[in-house]
């Protein structure tokens, strides 16, 4: 599939990435000479110098024939123009970056309509979403959702004296009645999709899937229950910090916010008065001491430098804050963050990217039994992809215990009349019903993808 | 450096000579000639299981290169390439020395047709196939080739391809480099297989159009006549001389033509420089010689055929033109050095780095005139980078360097001075024949073997445009770990 992304800043490089790795045909344009010949070297990509927004430019990327347009610059108005032009000249579909508060609550599907945008991302309101959710269930290293909500799947670390650690998961199954599935395991650096045998250990990071008003009971009977944060510190008056804490202060938290920019500060102030700003140095552990580090529920690091985050959010763990998490951009501090023993960490270009290669995936199989979500799971290698059938899927009706699967795959949940099932060997696929696979190695397209 | 997969590609390129070397064995089953046939299984054998083995022992999943790889990628496959190539003319006893053979090989893979041979008339079918067949794969390329038929390639294959197609800046069109190198070669096949019929047409016989088809496509210039094309019929001289011209142009705006991108053809600056510097040429050799000839259309044809001949580095020749007086003489040895167009098949300079040189020099003087004036050079309607008009100059002075070595390294030779002079910038920019001894009814038969290895090495540089060659044989770039 041909693809145009315009603007190769860090969101539009993590996109090119996963798309390219997906095995589209990518065309970037940046205005950049230094930034579209680095992108050049490292990516199997066509580069094009030049502004986006330019019919001669846009015409070199070959935008009548591609499927899909991204603009991803640094400018909001400019990725709408972008945009705009694009879908004049002749591209399917159109996604641009708007992340200016302004043009997202007042008019957004006024400009949607009018510039003919198929969708409109903003990575800093997407980032704040997946935040409130790790924030809900804190117990979570990173909470999904399916179909509207009602089958969840979330990550959890077992903690060194868990009840879970040396239990297999026949017994676990045996032990606890619940309703859910552990579908995959990431131990050091390999993960699993597990059998019956599987034996847990702490340590694990696992991912398992259960209906939404299930999961809260679940965590109580597996004894990994945290209550939910409702007293939040955040460092960084940033967009994601200002969407983040209107949304938590919409459903009754209390939130500071640190940042050491007083005009930020005051800017924050007048957008959301009901949150405390304190103007002063984050990084001073005094600071964040006489501000009740220790007796908040949650601390979240926000900054711009990464480095920042990871120290500071340390130091929170250092202080027993029950749920840290840290905004970290760059992979290879990710990992490291990971090792410093920081399981809770955010990076907005890979929620952005992988919404977009998500959005890729479902276009390329527009026909047969296409993708409603994507998620990728334990650091991107596994895929939890939610399928709605296709009326002419071959393994329709039959009990999954009779039907060959493929080996890496496995069925997690299915959604029928919107309540979630978690399948047995029993259990088969209805028409109209909505399939949750998990699978790790290879890309799916299609729902005929898990048969032999 | 990854080491691993630079061998390792290269143990794909010596399978890929061993399939590419059935061809001629078929050519020697049609002709009756068992000799050559065995010459060329014996080194198909040998190349598939030297192949498979380097690549067998050098599998790796680190397919990460970065520039330095893609240089000795390139460098090795070509020299491997060279080595392995010239093995069929020693088997089979056509051509007995290794070092001749050798610089015939080099000669067919850079495109440049400078022989060794005296009596070309007297070696056999599938012989002078293979060596005309050895300029079609060397002028798009080996690697390319490859990368047009090798799945799971590194994502980072461009480094190759920059480091093998010639021209000042490689750009890709399409989003991926084994596609790119799947349309070119659609394009350089349909182009050759309508020059073959054309030829036919034109009262070739099979096999002679097949082989100058060859020539022409690569730009080589191996004939299989003692007077190269000045035998056949005027038509087919027109057919190829318009053909060569076809074949000096990039093949980037071959595909704009065929995504009907007329305007972007028509911007290029490098297209309208070439095609105007061969018509000036041609006009001014035509009137040049026509005192010698005394018909307007012959003198008309020969500087045509001559002028798209030379330009485009293929060197075939209708006229020995060593006959013809300075001025046109001058031109051809200037236009030697030209070169065709950037991402063509074409040897030399090339126009684009031309343009480029000239414009620079323009602009280098008007601010001289004018100390504080904001300059910049337009080429394609866009304003060239700093980056790129340094790395043209450099080029050129190292051009320059390379040529003055090799002239002087073979200076030891009894030979004129325009005849070594003609040598040196014949070899070097894959042109052919030169002057004098050298010249295109003469050959290169008579330089000690010492002078044919500096010619051989000459050429590889003109061909792979100098760089890749000498980074990948200079010692830092394999000792160092990275």
């Amino acid at each position: 599939m041909k693809i145009i992304i315009v603007g190769c800043g860090k969101i539009g490089t993590s996109i090119i990435s996963s798309l390219v790795e997906e095995g589209n045909d990518v065309v970037a344009i940046d205005n950049n000479q230094a930034v579209i010949d680095e992108i050049g070297n490292i990516y199997d990509v066509m580069c094009v110098c030049g502004n986006g927004a330019d019919c001669e430019t846009l015409e070199e990327a070959g935008v009548s024939k591609a499927e899909l347009f991204i603009a991803v610059t640094a400018s909001d108005e400019l990725n709408m123009l972008c945009c705009f032009m694009a879908e004049r000249m002749g591209a399917k579909h159109t996604i641009a970056r708007i992340r200016n508060p302004e043009y997202n609550y007042n008019n957004l599907n006024f400009i949607r309509k009018k510039l003919g945008l198929t969708v409109s991302i903003n990575p800093e309101w997407m980032t704040a979403q997946e935040l409130y959710n790790m924030l809900k269930l804190p117990a979570a290293v990173k909470i999904e959702t399916f179909s509207g909500g009602n089958l969840e799947m979330i990550e959890l670390l077992l903690k060194p004296d868990s009840a879970l650690d040396g239990m297999s998961l026949i017994d676990l199954r045996r032990k606890y009645k619940g309703n859910f599935l552990i579908c995959a395991v990431q131990r050091e650096d390999r993960v699993y999709i597990p059998d019956g045998n599987f034996v847990l250990k702490s340590g694990d990071k696992i991912g398992l899937t259960a209906a939404q008003n299930e999961i809260q009971k679940l965590l109580k009977t597996l004894g990994i229950v945290q209550k939910s944060a409702r007293d939040v510190v955040i460092l960084g008056a940033s967009r994601i910090a200002y969407y983040l804490a209107k949304r938590l202060l919409s459903s009754g938290n209390s939130v500071k916010v640190i940042d050491h920019d007083e005009k930020r500060c005051k800017e924050f102030a007048d957008m959301l008065p009901e949150a405390i700003v304190i103007c002063g140095d984050g990084a001073e552990q005094e600071l964040l001491l006489e501000e009740g580090i220790d007796s908040t529920d949650a601390f979240v690091a926000l900054t711009g430098t990464d480095e920042l985050n990871i120290l500071i959010s340390i130091f929170a763990h250092s202080r027993n804050v029950p749920k840290v998490i840290s905004k970290v951009n760059r992979n290879e501090l990710a990992q490291m963050a990971m090792h410093l023993g920081l399981d809770c960490i955010v990076s907005p270009k890979k929620t952005v990217s992988d919404i977009v290669s998500r959005y890729a995936r479902a276009l390329r199989n527009s026909v047969g039994s296409n993708i409603e979500t994507l998620y990728k799971l334990m650091d991107g290698s596994v895929e939890a992809l939610e399928f709605n059938v296709s009326p002419d899927f071959k393994g329709m009706e039959i009990p999954f215990k009779d039907l060959s699967l493929r080996p890496d795959i496995l069925i997690a949940g299915i959604i029928r009349a919107r309540k979630a099932i978690i399948p047995t060997g029993n259990d088969m696929i209805l028409p109209g019903d909505r399939v949750v696979v998990i699978a790790s190695g290879q890309q799916m397209l299609d729902l005929s993808d898990i048969l032999k | 450096m990854n080491k691993k997969y630079v061998f390792f590609l290269f143990g794909r390129i010596a399978q890929t000579i061993a399939a590419l070397m059935l061809l001629p064995a078929l050519v020697a089953v049609i002709y009756n000639e068992y000799k050559c046939l065995s010459a060329f299984l014996i080194t198909a054998v040998f190349s598939v299981v030297l192949g498979t083995v380097i690549a067998f022992c050098c599998r790796t999943d680190n397919r990460v290169i970065y520039a330095k790889e893609g240089f000795a990628i390139v460098a090795i496959a070509w020299i491997g390439l060279s080595l392995i190539g010239a093995l069929p003319f020693v088997i089979s006893g056509e051509i007995p020395s290794y070092v001749d053979a050798l610089f015939e090989t080099v000669s067919g893979f850079t495109t440049t047709g400078s022989t060794i041979l005296t009596d070309i008339e007297a070696l056999s079918r599938s012989m002078l196939f293979w060596r005309s067949f050895t300029h079609w794969v060397g002028g798009m390329g080996v690697l390319v080739f490859v990368m047009a038929i090798v799945s799971n390639l590194s994502e980072r294959s461009i480094h190759i391809m920059r480091a093998e197609m010639p021209g000042p800046v490689v750009g890709k069109i399409v989003p991926r480099v084994r596609n790119t190198a799947k349309i070119l070669y659609f394009i350089y096949i349909i182009m050759t297989v309508i020059e073959i019929i054309l030829l036919k047409f034109g009262g070739m016989p099979w096999f002679d159009s097949i082989v100058h088809t060859f020539g022409t496509a690569g730009t080589g210039g191996f004939g299989i006549k003692g007077d190269s094309i000045g035998g056949y019929s005027n038509f087919c001289q027109i057919v190829i001389a318009v053909a060569m011209i076809f074949f000096g142009i990039n093949f980037n705006l071959y595909y704009l033509l065929l995504i009907r991108r007329f305007r972007s053809i028509a911007k290029s600056t490098e297209l309208w420089a070439y095609l105007a510097i061969i018509f000036v040429s041609v006009s001014v050799i035509a009137f040049n010689i026509y005192p010698i000839y005394e018909s307007a259309s012959d003198s008309v044809r020969l500087s045509l055929f001559q002028v798209s001949s030379i330009i485009t580095t293929t060197g075939f020749s209708t006229a020995d033109f060593n006959l013809w007086p300075s001025l046109s003489k001058s031109i051809i040895l200037l236009l030697m050095c030209f070169g065709g167009c950037a991402g063509s098949t074409a040897g030399g300079l090339k126009i684009s780095r031309v343009v480029i040189l000239f414009k620079l020099i323009l602009k280098e003087l008007r601010r001289m005139l004018h100390p504080r004036a904001v300059t910049s050079v337009e080429f394609d309607g866009k304003a060239v980078d700093n980056q790129t008009l340094g790395s043209v100059a450099t080029y050129f002075a190292v051009y320059v360097l390379c040529v003055v070595t090799a002239f002087i390294a073979i200076s030891f030779e009894p030979f004129d001075f325009e005849t070594n002079l003609s040598a040196t910038l014949a070899t070097f920019n894959n042109v052919g024949p030169g002057f004098g001894a050298v010249g295109p009814m003469g050959s290169f038969a008579s330089y000690s073997d010492f002078s044919k290895i500096v010619f051989s090495f000459a050429m590889l540089l003109g061909r792979l445009e100098i760089f890749p060659l000498i980074l990948a044989l200079s010692p830092s770039v394999w000792m160092k770990k990275r």
